[in-house]
């Protein structure tokens, strides 16, 4: 199944490596990751999805818990919670395509940020499979470059996660 | 803000001062390490004090061992010093030996310049990568001012928790001996992130418990967590009123006292038949300090498949890791088995007195079927097992015992019967051929009057002999029992079992005259060729009291250890000789 595990750690050098290294050394694999300082500059937030049975997953989080430089962290897909991915993305928008592109983009909810003759460049914000059906609907013979900034997530609710 | 006064109170110490007044203030007795250029601010320093002794020993990894072997025998931390570079990856292996084997001790290694960090400088390593996944933690020291702290907190992780190894990293200039920062040292520690478990969920203890006095078949599976955790006597008090069945692991021998009618010996790959018959057949484990890893579960499927497990460990991770636990416990082991001993009394019940008789008469079958006898030659060479038993004989079973890694260490777990904690010193996870010797320097160092064993091979002796040169230079009375099989006999030992008899670069061709060898170096040597010769030779080497002794063994080449677990089985399925098996 896929975690969302969120993770607030010391904002120290080396602390992500760590972080990075524990699933290399463990055989776990991490779909993708995001991370940058919080409101306190003393800690950093990172997110990363993985996946995992229940079992495994226990286990990631419990080694991740025993590094020193991990302060809190949360698995997000165990309650409800909100997940938003950045994606900029370079199309082919020629000819009749042009018109095309700018209709799925309408209906993704999405900007075209740049604009030349021939290729669109989009944004687009949204859970991983919008993202990902995005893709779908424009068809990837049109995709020139593709850049995503990896999921980041928070609860809903009162629920946070802090000090 | 600081009053002038407060300001004038302050020492102003270097980098270097300051790193080695740390030491002083954690009590630190002694630094195994070796100098070189990164360092040689602190060495400096060290020259100039008296009360950190540096042992100069001959290779860093043996630094590591040594610290290691006298962090097991007192559960004092064990302190390493290394330059950077070489000096700091031949320290890589004691690292991961600690590492696997949760031994406290805190490495100090030199790096090089700040502002030359990243540019390939003369022996440059990245010493935090490079032995990032085999440390507990690291602390690299970007400001000298930060030293106190970090040296405090490098202790503080070392030794509380699930102990392991701590590296800091320590480059040149921040130790400059002309730049002087204000000491003082920090009397706590605060940290945000790290709050080891202080005790077990009470609650999960009384169900323990109950469970407990349900059992019919029970067994305590005791590990080196026990040993570690100071859990010994409390384990042991345990056992007595439950009358429950004991089986140490390689890592726990001598936390229940070997010669205890109750102990059922060790159990795993080459456990006695009983422990391994005692833990299949069982209805519940109590798992105290042991990790179930591959070396005592075999096949974790066909694992004690009746048995309900209460699992107590101090680092959770270990938990359910490669068993489920049905009541896991987090917690010291000496807390914990103070709380349950507690709540035995509470609860005001018995195990079923009846169950538990006919479960040690099943089990006294069982003893009688194997109970660790092996073949003895007539003529031919003398038995490895012979060796042990004689060196019991002669230390009366009262010696601190480090070995290497093979079947002399197989036999030495098996053969010497461990009656305290902390007697038995092994590398176990990490299985570090070259530990013996510099571990045995470390266990002296400890006890200057204690005798000390090193039973090892000629195979494992020659991963660190240059330090029979450290062992001269500080006088260490260090026993040396080479089992000489003249071959890599675990390798061999697989070889004939698995691959058809071919011995596959497991022979030891070209061995040297370990007793020229041990002259050379100055200390005795002595070889032993006939089992007749044995004893006497061994109650001679001991009544040498302050010296080294080489004893040089020759044994049956051809000898395996068993039982052995067969692979893929369950824990009953076992050699239990070159042709039977279970
Ligand atoms: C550093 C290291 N290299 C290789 C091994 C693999 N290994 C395990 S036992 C063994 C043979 C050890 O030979 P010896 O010390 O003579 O002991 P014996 O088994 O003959 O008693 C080897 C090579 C190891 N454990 N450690
Ligand atoms: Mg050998």
């Amino acid at each position: 199944m896929r975690r969302i595990i969120s993770i607030l750690m010391e904002n120290e050098p080396g602390a992500l490596s760590r972080v990075i290294g524990l699933f290399s050394q463990r055989g776990y694999n991490i779909d993708s990751l995001s991370v940058a300082p919080t409101e306190d500059t003393t800690l950093s937030r990172l997110t990363l999805t993985t996946y995992g049975d229940d079992l495994k997953i226990e286990q990631i989080t419990k080694h991740l818990n025993k590094l020193i430089e991990v302060v809190k962290l949360v698995d997000l897909t165990e309650g409800a919670h909100i997940e938003r991915e950045l994606m900029l993305i370079k199309v082919k928008a020629t000819g009749a395509q042009r018109a095309e592109v700018k209709r799925s983009v309408d209906i993704f909810r999405g900007q075209i940020v740049d604009v030349t003759s021939t290729v669109y460049t989009i944004q687009l914000t949204g859970a991983t499979d919008k993202l990902d059906a995005f893709i779908g609907a424009i068809g990837e013979a049109q995709v020139l470059e593709v850049v995503r900034s990896g999921v980041s997530g928070i609860s809903r609710g009162e629920k946070v996660l802090s000090l | 803000m600081h009053s002038d006064f407060e300001v004038a109170t302050v020492e102003m110490l270097s980098g270097a001062e300051m790193v080695v007044r740390a030491l002083q203030d954690e009590g630190v007795e002694y630094i195994f390490g070796y100098p070189g250029g990164s360092v040689l601010h602190i060495y400096d320093a060290l020259f100039q004090q008296e009360s950190v002794n540096h042992i100069l020993v001959r290779h860093e990894q043996a630094a590591t061992h040594a610290a290691d072997g006298y962090a097991r025998a007192t559960g004092k931390p064990g302190v390493v010093m290394v330059t950077s570079g070489p000096g700091a990856t031949n320290a890589i292996t004691g690292l991961a030996t600690a590492f696997m084997d949760s031994i406290p001790m805190v490495v100090l290694s030199g790096q090089v310049r700040s502002d030359w960090i990243g540019d390939d400088a003369f022996q440059e390593t990245d010493m935090i990568g490079v032995s990032r996944p085999v440390v507990k933690h690291s602390f690299m020291v970007r400001d000298a001012k930060d030293i106190p702290e970090i040296m405090k907190k490098a202790f503080y992780i070392a030794t509380t928790g699930r102990p392991g190894p701590v590296l800091v990293d320590i480059p040149k200039d921040q130790t400059a001996p002309n730049v002087k920062h204000p000491y003082e040292y920090p009397k706590k520690v605060k940290m945000r992130s790290y709050a080891p478990v202080s005790r077990g969920h009470s609650g999960q203890i009384r169900k323990a418990v109950e469970e407990l006095m349900k059992a019919k078949r029970p067994v305590i599976y005791a590990g080196g967590g026990v040993v570690q955790g100071e859990g010994s006597e409390l384990l042991t008090k345990l056992a007595h009123r439950l009358n429950f069945p004991v089986t140490n692991t390689l890592m726990g021998l001598g936390g229940f006292p070997g010669t205890d009618p109750q102990n059922v010996g060790m159990l795993g790959m080459h456990g006695t038949y009983e422990a391994n018959m005692t833990m299949h057949n069982s209805d519940v484990i109590l798992a105290v300090g042991a990790r179930l890893d591959d070396r005592v579960t075999n096949n974790v499927k066909k694992f004690c498949p009746g048995a309900k497990i209460i699992h107590i460990d101090i680092d959770p991770a270990t938990i359910s890791k490669n068993i489920m636990a049905h009541i896991p416990i987090v917690g010291p082991v000496d807390q914990v088995l103070e709380e349950m001993l507690v709540a035995l009394d509470e609860h005001g019940g018995e195990p079923d007195q009846k169950a538990l008789e006919r479960w040690w008469e099943e089990i006294a079958g069982w003893r009688k079927i194997h109970g660790m006898r092996f073949e003895t030659n007539e003529d031919g060479p003398m038995k490895p097992q012979q060796v042990v038993q004689a060196l019991y004989k002669a230390t009366k079973g009262d010696a601190y015992v480090t070995s290497d890694v093979g079947q002399h260490q197989m036999f030495a777990a098996q053969y010497y019967q461990y009656d305290k904690p902390r007697r038995w010193i092994n590398s176990g996870g990490l299985g570090t051929m070259g530990f013996g010797l510099p571990a045995a320097m470390g266990v002296q160092f400890a006890f200057p009057d204690a005798t000390v064993a090193c039973v090892t091979g000629e195979g494992s002796i020659q991963m660190n002999i240059q330090e029979l040169s450290t062992c001269l230079q500080y006088g260490l009375p260090v026993k040396i029992i080479n089992i000489n099989n003249q071959a890599l006999g675990m390798v061999r030992q697989w070889q004939d079992m698995q691959y058809g008899g071919r011995h596959s670069q497991s022979y030891m061709e070209s061995l040297p005259d370990f007793v020229a060898l041990a002259e050379a170096y100055g200390h005795v040597g002595m070889k032993i060729t006939r089992f007749e010769d044995l004893e006497g030779a061994m109650d001679e080497a001991f009544a040498l009291k302050d010296r080294l002794v080489f004893m040089d063994i020759y044994v049956d080449p051809t000898e395996h250890v068993y039982p052995m677990q067969i692979a893929d089985g369950s824990m009953r399925d076992m050699w239990l000789s070159k042709t039977e098996r279970t």
